[in-house]
């Protein structure tokens, strides 16, 4: 066991983890945060990811000890202060960006991390960044719209 | 997952020492070791983390020109700063996805040298340099087969260095389940010669081929290649492509890739 100290939504935070320790298993298990979700735990789903140090990444691809030092912002940590949900997160109810909601913390953990990136993308570049988070209920058009709203565009022109 | 001891080294000179211990196995970004460690198809007794060695990131220009690249630097950092080298950025931002290449690193892909990875075939067909903690290896000596390199065990990438070459270009038909090529072909065009690299295509993994590279030479156009072939002899073979399938993407690829550098 070793101990792991970082940063999580603003908050120090330590425990002794494995080496074996996942990000996630330490954010859930550890941490109690269990908006962070774990689909496919083969790195292919995107339901797990989180921000280590302003970058996506997923969770379940990741051992807790090296997130050592760093700022990991989860779902949790998305809401405004107090306590009203953020643009994209409103975007994402306005918009009906979700259906079964399984997905939802990792796109809108993947859409602020495209947004932080590029404020104004096209649809295109939506879909494109989008290429690592899988949702089920194949509610795409919706989650689209929403990023496209929470950039300040018109979400007119998402293809149906 | 399966117990391991788990060390994270601040310099070469200590991972090199962490990973003189029996049974030890480097870990650079992950995305492939972790889910291979889940599966069971690799189970080491102690893994070293070598993202937390500053020296091993970053991304510069050497005095002659050549494109010098910290091994633990990610696919995103390269995608973004490798201006000095377009076709390599651009390769390195459609490997897998966002979250993908803010942790895979260009080390740990040329160390796992998959058969279809994307960052073997730049290697390659830009003639690198593979710098390690106790050598340099020409690119052409280094790739050995699938999942097979030049490495000794314990043996750490450092740095790949690339000769930046007048024209390049890097086209990718992709699986789109995986992300990773189905086949994916590396055109380079330097004072010497063209060099044109294959990936996801052979049994044998990356591969240079020679004929293209003789007809470019001559005449880098992308009729130039119009009278080959690619045989379908020892390509692979799967559920997303028959070995002759492959064979002929060789050559489209190829084709499109020097169109593509112009």
């Amino acid at each position: 066991m070793t101990k792991v100290s970082m940063t999580v939504n603003g908050k120090p935070v330590s425990g002794e983890v494995e080496g074996r320790t996942l990000l996630v298993q330490f954010l859930r298990e550890g941490q109690g945060l269990t908006g962070t979700h774990v689909g496919c735990d083969t790195s292919q789903c995107g339901a797990c990811v989180v921000h280590v140090d302003g970058k996506a990444v997923k969770s379940c691809t990741i051992f807790a000890a090296e997130a050592e030092g760093a700022e990991v912002t989860t779902i949790e940590g998305m809401a405004n202060p107090d306590g009203s949900l953020s643009t994209i997160q409103q975007a994402f109810q306005d918009h009906h960006g979700l259906q079964c909601g399984f997905c939802t913390p990792g796109m809108v953990m993947s859409a602020a991390a495209l947004l932080a990136e590029n404020p104004k993308p096209t649809e295109a570049e939506i879909r494109d960044y989008l290429e690592g988070n899988i949702c089920r209920c194949t509610g795409y058009h919706n989650i689209v719209k929403a990023i496209l709203a929470a950039s300040g565009q018109d979400v007119a022109v998402a293809a149906e | 997952m399966y117990a391991f001891d788990f060390e994270r080294p601040t310099t070469i000179a200590d991972a090199v020492k962490a990973l003189s211990a029996e049974d030890a196995q480097a870990l650079s970004g992950g995305q492939t070791l972790i889910p291979t460690l889940k599966q069971r198809l690799a189970s080491p007794s102690r893994l070293v983390s070598l993202t937390a060695i500053p020296e091993l990131k970053g991304i510069c220009v050497a005095d002659d020109g050549a494109l010098c690249i910290g091994a633990a630097t990610s696919h995103a950092d390269v995608a973004a700063e490798a201006t000095a080298y377009p076709a390599l950025a651009a390769l390195a931002g459609q490997i897998g996805d966002p979250a993908v290449r803010n942790r895979g690193t260009i080390g740990g892909s040329l160390a796992n040298n998959d058969p279809s990875a994307c960052y073997p075939a730049a290697a390659l067909g830009s003639g690198a340099t593979i710098v390690t903690d106790r050598r340099k290896i020409a690119a052409d000596d280094y790739f050995q087969g699938m999942f097979e390199t030049a490495l000794d065990e314990g043996e750490i990438i450092t740095e790949v260095r690339f000769p930046v070459p007048e024209k390049a270009a890097y086209i990718k038909f992709e699986q789109p389940a995986s992300r990773f090529a189905l086949v994916g072909v590396f055109v380079a065009k330097y004072a010497g010669g063209v060099r044109v690299a294959v990936t996801g295509a052979s049994e044998d993994g990356v591969f240079r081929w020679a004929e293209a590279e003789a007809a470019l030479s001559s005449d880098f156009s992308a009729g130039a290649i119009d009278g080959l072939s690619v045989g379908a002899d020892g390509m692979i073979g799967d559920l997303h492509g028959t070995p002759e399938y492959r064979a002929h993407l060789v050559k489209v690829l190829t084709a499109r890739a020097v169109a593509a550098a112009g």
